[in-house]
C-alpha cells in the first residue's frame, strides 16, 4: 500500500535566548490510509512539535528542515502559505489538546463549524452547510444539536467542547485526523466516550488517524500501529500488540513497568525510570536514553545508536546490534 | 477489629458554596475514618467535591456543617494556640508543582518558611541542617538549596512541595492530585517517594485523585466520590476486586489496560451524559441519570450508605442491608 502521509528525515529546531533547541532529531515515519498510528512520548519528547512541523503551524523563529513530507504527491516542505492552505484543514485535520482554549469564547459553536465547512467547500451554500454541521453535531454525539449550535462554548462541558473540537476537525472529511493529546484534559468516563467516539468515525469514514499521547495505556486498545518517541527521536515503531507483549527499546520496557495497572495485583513498589529527560539545548552524544537506561553499554555514551530492523518492527538500541551482550530484565 | 482510635474521622461533612444560580452542593454529607498510619484514597471525577473535601479538612474554609475530628478533638472548637499546633500536624502537597510555589523564594527560603512561621528553632545553622536534611529526603541535592523552582523539573518541584509539606514533621497529609500534572515516568518516582516517607515516618494520607490504577498503589482504603457524596467506601481490595455501585464498576472498566488482548476482551461500560450539576442535583440517587443499572425507586428515594460486606460501604438500592 502506498502511504498516505510520508515524513523522511525531519529535523525541527528552535532558537530561544540564545540557545539551539532541537526539538525533533530526524524522524522518519508512515502513514498508511485508514491506519490509526499513535506517536507515544512524555512532555517535551517533541511530540507535538512533530506534527505541528509537518503542517508548518510555526512562525519563523522556528527551523524546520526535512529530507521529505509527502501528502498525496506533494512535498508539503516545499509548498508556498497559499497552497498549504488548501491541506491544512481540509486534508489534514487536527484535534487539538485543550478544549477550554481551541475554541473561540465569542463565536456559537455552530459557527466555528459550520466557518470550517464554507472555507473548504467554497461551493456549498449556506442553508446546506447548516444542515451539514447538524449532522456533524449528532454525528459527534452532541444531544439536541439545534438548540447546541447556538451555544457558546463557556456553556459546554470540557467533553462536550471536546466534541465540538472533533466536529470542526471533521468538517471538510479529512483523510487525515491528527489528534494531539485528545483525552489528557477530560476525566476517565468521559475519556472512555471519546475514544469510543474517534474509533466510530475511523471505521465509518474510512480516515487514519494519527494519536499523539504520552499515555501507553489507552493506545493498547486503540491503534495499530505505536512509535515511541523519545528526545526528539523515535526510539521504537512496532504493531501494538508486539509493542505491548515484547518491548524492545530499554525505554519501552521501562515506560511499560512504571504504569500501575488494574489487571495485575499491585507490588508495594513501582518500578519507576529513575532520572529526568535529557536537556534538549546541549548536544547529546551516544543514545539519549544511555544516563537512565539500565544496560548501558560503552558503546551507548559514544555512538548514536542506527535504527534496527526486526520483521515489521525498528529500534534504535545498540543491545540489538548482533555485537552486543544478552542483557536479563 | 482495630484498636486505636482513629486519626482523622470525618461525620458527614457538608460545604455548600453560594452561586448566582444557587447552592452549590459541593459536598453533601460525607463521613469517613482514616486510622494512623494507613491511606485513604479519595477518586471521582473532576467536580465531584474531592478537592473540597480535603481542603475542608485542613480547615482552610467553615462548614456549612458536619464535624471534622482530629486526633478525638474535634476542630472547630480550635482556637488560636491550639489552632497553630493542629496546622503544624497537618499540611497539605498540592496538585500544580509550577503555581504552588513562590517563584521568587528559592528552594532554601520556601523550605525555611514554616520553620519560621512556627519558630521550630531558634538557631539558624540548625534551621539550616534542617533544610538540608528535608531536601536529601526528598531526594534532592542539598547543593541546589539557592536554586529557584523554575530551575527545576516538574517532578524535582513536585519533591520540593513534599519537602515544604514535611518540614513541621507532620502527622497527616493531604495529597491533593500530586501526581496529575507530571509525566507517566516521573509518576511513579513521586508515587514510591511517598510510600517510602510513609513507611519511614509512620505518616498517615488523604490521596485524592482521579487515576483509579495509581491509587491502588499507595492507598489501603478507597472512597467513591460522585456529586457530592461517597457512594462506595472500603478496603482497597475489597472495593477493586468486587466493585458495588455501578458508577465505581464504570470508572474502573473506563481505565484502560495496557495489554491489547485483555483490552479487547475486556468489555467496557460506557456512562452516557455527563456529571449533572452539583447546583441542581437530580433527585433520588445522585447517579440516578447516567445508570446503567437505574430503578424507579433510584428517582425517588436517596439510597443511604449501608454496609454490605466487613467495612465495605456502598450506597445503591441494588444492595441490602446484612
Amino acid at each position: 500500500m502506498t502511504p498516505l502521509l510520508q515524513v523522511k528525515k525531519l529535523k525541527v529546531s528552535f532558537k530561544h535566548h540564545f540557545k539551539k533547541i532541537d526539538a525533533v532529531r530526524e524522524v522518519s515515519f508512515d502513514l498508511l490510509p485508514k491506519q490509526t498510528v499513535a506517536i507515544v512520548g512524555e512532555s517535551g519528547c517533541g511530540k507535538s512539535v512533530l506534527i505541528k512541523a509537518i503542517l508548518k503551524l510555526f512562525s519563523s523563529s522556528a527551523s524546520i528542515q526535512a529530507e521529505k513530507i509527502l501528502y498525496g504527491g506533494l512535498d508539503l516542505n516545499l509548498l508556498t502559505e497559499q497552497e498549504l492552505q488548501k491541506i491544512r484543514g481540509k486534508e489534514i485535520g487536527v484535534i487539538f489538546q485543550d478544549p477550554m482554549t481551541s475554541l473561540n469564547p465569542t463565536m456559537k459553536i455552530g459557527d466555528q463549524i459550520l466557518e470550517n465547512i464554507l472555507l473548504h467547500k467554497k461551493s456549498a451554500s449556506f442553508q446546506e452547510a447548516k444542515n451539514e454541521v447538524l449532522n456533524l453535531l449528532a454525528l459527534v454525539g452532541i444531544t439536541d444539536p439545534a438548540i447546541r449550535y447556538y451555544q457558546y462554548p463557556h456553556e459546554l462541558s470540557g467533553g462536550m467542547r471536546q466534541r465540538v473540537m472533533i466536529a470542526i476537525a471533521l468538517a471538510p472529511s479529512p483523510k487525515i485526523l491528527i489528534a494531539d493529546e485528545p483525552t489528557t484534559a477530560l476525566d476517565v468516563t468521559i475519556q472512555a466516550q471519546i475514544l469510543s467516539l474517534l474509533k466510530k468515525i475511523q471505521e465509518t469514514r474510512g480516515t487514519s488517524i494519527l494519536l499523539i499521547t504520552h499515555d501507553l495505556s489507552i493506545v493498547a486498545g486503540f491503534c495499530d500501529k505505536v512509535m515511541v518517541m523519545y528526545a526528539g527521536k523515535i526510539v521504537e515503531v512496532s504493531d501494538t500488540a508486539s509493542l505491548f507483549k515484547d518491548p524492545k527499546h530499554p525505554y519501552t520496557i521501562k515506560l511499560l513497568k512504571s504504569l500501575p495497572r488494574l489487571d495485575v495485583q499491585p507490588n508495594t513498589f513501582l518500578q519507576a525510570i529513575g532520572g529526568v529527560p535529557p536537556d534538549l539545548s546541549t548536544e547529546i552524544q551516544g543514545c539519549s536514553f544511555a544516563p537512565r537506561c539500565f544496560a548501558t553499554m560503552e558503546v551507548c555514551t559514544r555512538f548514536c545508536p542506527p535504527s534496527f530492523g526486526l520483521e515489521q518492527r525498528e529500534c534504535a538500541c545498540w543491545l540489538l546490534d548482533p555485537r552486543a551482550t544478552k542483557v536479563k530484565q | 477489629m482495630r484498636k486505636n482510635p482513629p486519626l482523622v474521622l470525618v461525620n458527614n461533612l457538608k460545604k455548600h458554596f453560594p452561586t448566582n444560580q444557587g447552592m452549590n452542593k459541593a459536598v453533601d454529607g460525607v463521613s469517613f475514618e482514616i486510622y494512623q498510619g494507613e491511606t485513604l484514597g479519595l477518586v471521582g471525577e473532576s467536580g465531584c467535591g474531592k478537592s473540597t473535601t480535603g481542603k475542608a479538612l485542613l480547615k482552610l474554609f467553615s462548614l456549612t456543617s458536619g464535624e471534622i475530628f482530629f486526633e478525638g478533638r474535634d476542630v472547630s472548637s480550635l482556637k488560636k494556640r491550639e489552632l497553630l499546633s493542629f496546622r503544624k500536624d497537618i499540611q497539605m502537597i498540592f496538585q500544580d508543582p509550577f503555581s504552588s510555589l513562590n517563584p521568587r523564594m528559592t528552594t532554601h527560603e520556601i523550605l525555611k518558611e514554616p520553620l519560621i512561621i512556627h519558630k521550630v528553632f531558634k538557631n539558624r545553622a540548625i534551621e539550616k541542617e534542617r533544610v538540608y536534611e528535608l531536601l536529601e529526603l526528598v531526594g534532592l541535592d542539598p547543593s541546589h538549596a539557592n536554586r529557584f523552582p523554575h530551575e527545576f523539573s516538574g517532578g524535582q518541584r513536585q519533591r520540593i512541595g513534599i519537602a515544604r509539606a514535611l518540614a513541621l514533621n507532620p502527622k497527616f497529609i493531604v495529597c491533593d492530585e500530586p501526581i496529575a500534572a507530571l509525566d507517566v515516568s516521573i509518576q511513579a518516582q513521586i508515587i514510591n517517594l511517598l510510600k517510602k516517607l510513609q513507611i519511614e515516618m509512620g505518616l498517615t494520607y488523604l490521596f485524592i485523585s482521579h487515576d483509579l490504577a495509581m491509587v491502588r498503589y499507595l492507598c489501603t482504603d478507597v472512597a467513591v466520590m460522585y456529586l457530592g457524596h461517597v457512594v462506595e467506601i472500603g478496603k482497597s481490595e475489597q472495593v477493586y476486586t468486587s466493585a458495588l455501585h455501578p458508577y465505581t464498576q464504570a470508572l474502573l472498566s473506563a481505565v484502560s489496560i495496557p495489554d491489547p488482548e485483555k483490552e479487547k476482551a475486556r468489555k467496557r461500560i460506557v456512562l452516557p451524559g455527563e456529571i449533572p450539576s452539583a447546583i441542581n442535583p437530580p433527585k433520588g440517587c445522585v447517579f440516578c441519570t447516567r445508570c446503567p443499572k437505574v430503578m424507579p425507586i433510584c428517582k425517588i428515594e436517596k439510597p443511604k450508605l449501608r454496609e454490605i460486606g466487613s467495612g465495605h460501604q456502598v450506597s445503591c438500592h441494588l444492595y441490602q442491608e446484612n
